[in-house]
């Protein structure tokens, strides 16, 4: 019967019915098309999917690191798989996202910005003062957005033109922003201005879940993580981001203007600093020297969670998402949980940051081509 | 077409000196449009300087350029770029974590709506690499490709920026492989044949050869001259690049003579098979007591590979080394003092010398090593080593106790000299001994190794200068391209060896 088959096939078609016929093609024409794949050779497509894998590992690792981490906890706390738990995470890591956004560019450019919490306490004490005086929010808010920017700018100033380690200027950034802070309020000072008060209450339902929501400041994070996905992929002044990391000096000789971007880089991590700032305020309706303790930390771990080099001009921000979500998963599972203290947070965070830099190390090592 | 044969830059009787040094000295340098030109010399003859001035890095103190028939200044590296002077380097200055496509166009990408357009990028690429015959995926990184090819996106991007006219290729075979060099030469000759001048530097005499119209040769800082490739044999090539022989023999061949006869039969280290890939093939040495061996070789052809294989500071990847029987199996500095082989290293300054140590404390410095933590050479003993040292090897200082940084490099050279005699060792290996020494200095330590092998060590002499190999030698080793060619014992004519390191004999 097989051979009988076989030979219809190959030899002569007019044996068989019209319908074993037309089968007799179709068979035909798959082998042809796939013959090179069935006899173990790399198709093209293959290839392309092995490339695509090694390129993004990391990246597609955080991401199903989060995964798993999210279903353990659902499993481990039935609690938790209501859909406002995802939502809280963005809730409640709406800082940490925010600065983390900044924070990516800044490793990517192979540099670090240490500054970050102190900005974030600084604008929310000056924000709580000037609101106390009674300055309008619609003109605190922009101010704080400024300062922001000046201050990242004036970072990047000395870390470029005074050719500076950027541990050892952001370092001394954070210093002086706490500084200030506890010099404008010792104690924490609180907020009661309406406009303030309005952002931090009203919910905003999520479409096609019932009952979830977030709060205004929360939408902030993702808008400006969709433009720095925007400014990381499709502007020079990403590219040159990228560029410098890897290699400052070749990306000099390219002709692209480092010194321009590095300043902007630390001028937007500064901007992000001081919307988290802003956002941070809205959610405590206070101001104080002492917040944010210690998240330069958590953004720095965040951001190679999701992929990206310390050592600069690899990863996305994209993963950087992740990185907070995971953060944000850990948090969530501890206080699910409810026995262990919290600050088995940072264990977990710790311990999975040198998962990654170790999965990292590989990843990158077998990226050469033959 | 670019009419051929032009004049595309005319540097003529260029000077540029540094504190200490004149790097150049009345040079003149002409390159045509669609010719291949190598530009050649040792190290120190002043091709690097060349290449600066003419890249904008560097300003000649004298002397004028002309570029397509019009004097031109050239500022600044971005200014030489754009009168279309395209340096590619040997360091490819790329970023190895943007795609092909981004590597070359980056900084003039096509935009849409302003924002990249990835799309047009990539086909723009694409093409640019079709004009040198070259198909790849430039979506990639430009870190997944091998170093040859990154190169090759390199001198895209080179040519693709500034409307080329001219093309200098610093060192580009340097790390590639046979069929990869080849592949370069293809895109160069298509390159040529559109009209573009190449200046191609390097120190593969066979690729001068095998791609190049014209050759300049520089030596000193002085330009020896510009010939027609064809008109130039291996053997005069490496001639005037080397210059000529001293004929001073005297007092060091008489000593040779004698000490030859106090050579011991039985090899002393023995290397069979010892090679190391990409530094050095697989090569056999006998080295004896009472023996000086000297390593002949242009720059680049593996002289300093093979002394850190011999010395042991480096793993070999085939092959092995017995000293006095024994098979070595440890790989470090201090198993080899411990074995007795010394090796005085090439770059005096980087590994040599501790500058702000004593003259003493320089010399002793390898013994203690060698005795360990706890055997401490006490101050009267070191005292005495270097008394003894100094006085032995004529070392010019007020005192032990000088900072070595205060001597001159004749001096350190010897202080580095005694620390390794002051171990005692068996072999002693010495890399490039008398660079950047007087010349009085270079005689006082030519004479001290063929006393060393009198006393029955075993000496192996590197040098890029032949005269002093030939001088101090009783045996001669030729080592060319990263192989051992060949060796030459007794008397030796100074022509078969430049033979030897040139490569196909007669051009």
């Amino acid at each position: 019967m097989a051979q009988q088959a076989k030979r219809a096939l190959l030899d002569d078609d007019s044996l068989l019915t019209e319908k074993e016929s037309n089968m007799a093609q179709r068979i035909k024409q798959f082998l042809l098309n796939n013959g090179s794949l069935l006899a173990g050779e790399k198709s093209d497509t293959v290839q392309r999917i092995k490339q695509f894998l090694l390129n993004n590992g990391p990246l597609l690792t955080t991401i199903v690191i989060f995964i798993l981490l999210y279903l353990v906890g659902g499993w481990l706390y039935p609690a938790m798989q209501k859909p406002q738990v995802f939502f809280n995470l963005f809730i409640n890591q709406a800082s940490l996202l925010l600065v983390s956004i900044g924070m990516t560019l800044v490793i990517l450019s192979k540099g670090i910005d240490l500054s970050v919490a102190g900005v974030i306490a600084l604008t929310t004490a000056a924000s709580a003062a000037l609101l106390a005086k009674g300055m309008s929010p619609f003109v605190v808010m922009p101010l704080m957005l400024v300062m922001g920017i000046v201050f990242g700018f004036t970072q990047g100033w000395i870390i470029h033109f005074f050719k500076v380690e950027p541990f050892i200027v952001t370092l001394m950034g954070l210093f002086f922003a706490r500084g200030m802070a506890y010099i404008i309020t010792l104690a924490s000072l609180t907020i009661s201005d309406p406009v303030y008060r309005y952002l931090a209450l009203t919910k905003v339902y999520i479409p096609f879940f019932e009952k979830a929501y977030v709060y205004i400041p929360t939408l902030v994070g993702p808008v400006l993580l969709l433009v720095t996905i925007y400014l990381s992929f499709f502007t020079r002044f990403g590219r040159t981001v990228y560029a410098i990391g890897n290699n400052e000096q070749s990306a000099l000789l390219m002709g692209l203007p480092v010194a321009r971007t590095k300043l902007i880089v630390y001028a937007f991590g500064g901007f992000c600093s001081a919307t988290a700032g802003i956002v941070f305020s809205i959610s405590l309706l206070s101001g104080y020297g002492g917040y944010a303790p210690g998240m330069e930390l958590d953004a720095i771990a965040s951001v190679v969670i999701g992929g990206t080099m310390l050592t600069g001009g690899v990863g996305t921000v994209v993963g950087t998402l992740f990185g907070v979500l995971i953060n944000g998963t850990i948090v969530s599972i501890l206080q699910f949980n409810g026995t262990l203290s919290s600050w088995w947070t940072r264990i977990g965070v710790g311990g999975l940051t040198l998962i990654f830099l170790g999965i990292q190390s590989l990843f990158y090592m077998r990226q050469k081509h033959s | 077409m670019v009419e051929s044969n032009k004049d595309v830059i005319v540097m003529k009787d260029i000077s540029k000196s540094f504190p200490g040094v004149q790097a150049l000295d009345n040079v003149s340098f002409t390159l045509k449009s669609g010719e291949i030109h190598a530009l050649v010399g040792e190290n120190g003859a002043g091709k690097s300087t060349l290449i600066k001035v003419l890249t904008g890095v560097e300003r000649q103190d004298i002397g004028v350029i002309t570029l397509e028939g019009k004097e031109v200044s050239i500022r600044s590296p971005q200014h030489a770029q754009e009168l279309g002077i395209s340096p590619v380097y040997q360091e490819i200055n790329l970023c190895s974590n943007l795609t092909v496509a981004e590597n070359i166009l980056i900084g003039w990408e096509p935009r849409k709506w302003g924002r990249i357009d990835w799309k047009k990028m990539g086909s723009q690429a694409r093409q640019i690499l079709h004009g040198l015959d070259i198909d790849l995926d430039v979506t990639q990184p430009l870190g997944s490709y091998s170093v040859a090819i990154q190169q090759m996106v390199a001198i895209a991007r080179a040519l693709e920026i500034s409307s080329a006219k001219i093309l200098i290729l610093d060192e580009p075979t340097s790390s590639l492989d046979a069929n990869e060099a080849e592949k370069l030469f293809q895109v160069m000759r298509k390159l040529k044949s559109e009209g573009l001048g190449i200046i191609f530097i390097t120190h593969f005499i066979n690729q001068v050869y095998e791609v190049s119209d014209r050759i300049t040769i520089l030596r000193n800082g002085k330009l020896v001259g510009t010939y027609e490739t064809g008109s130039l044999s291996h053997l005069e090539l490496i001639a005037k690049m080397i210059g000529r022989i001293l004929s001073d023999l005297a007092d060091m061949s008489r000593i040779k003579l004698e000490s030859s006869k106090y050579i011991k039969e039985d090899a002393l280290l023995q290397a069979r098979g010892l090679g190391r890939t990409g530094d050095i093939e697989p090569f056999d040495l006998d080295l004896h007591a009472g023996e000086v061996v000297g390593l002949a070789g242009l720059l680049g052809s593996g002289r300093t590979e093979t002394a850190g294989l011999l010395f042991g500071i480096d793993k070999p990847d085939s092959g092995s080394v017995t000293v006095n029987g024994k098979p070595v199996k440890n790989y470090s500095p201090l198993d080899s003092i411990k074995r007795g082989v010394a090796l005085c290293p090439e770059d005096r300054k980087a590994a040599g010398i501790v500058d702000d140590l004593t003259v003493r404390e320089n010399i002793i410095l390898a013994l203690q090593a060698n005795r360990g933590w706890f055997k401490y050479i006490n101050r009267q003993q070191q005292d005495e080593l270097a008394e003894k040292y100094i006085k032995m090897l004529n070392i010019s200082t007020p005192t032990p106790d000088q900072l070595v940084k205060n001597l001159s490099g004749g001096n350190q050279q010897k202080v580095i000299l005694a620390r390794w005699l002051a171990t005692n060792p068996q072999v002693l290996i010495l890399d490039e001994p008398t660079r950047g020494i007087d010349v009085g200095a270079k005689a006082e330590i030519q004479k001290l190794v063929l006393e060393l092998a009198e006393e029955g060590k075993s000496c192996v002499f590197i040098s890029s200068e032949l005269e002093e190999v030939l001088r101090t030698s009783h045996r001669i080793v030729v080592l060319r391209e990263r192989e051992k060619v060949t060796e030459f014992s007794g008397e030796v004519d100074e022509h078969k060896i430049m033979e030897a390191m040139a490569g196909s004999g007669s051009s």
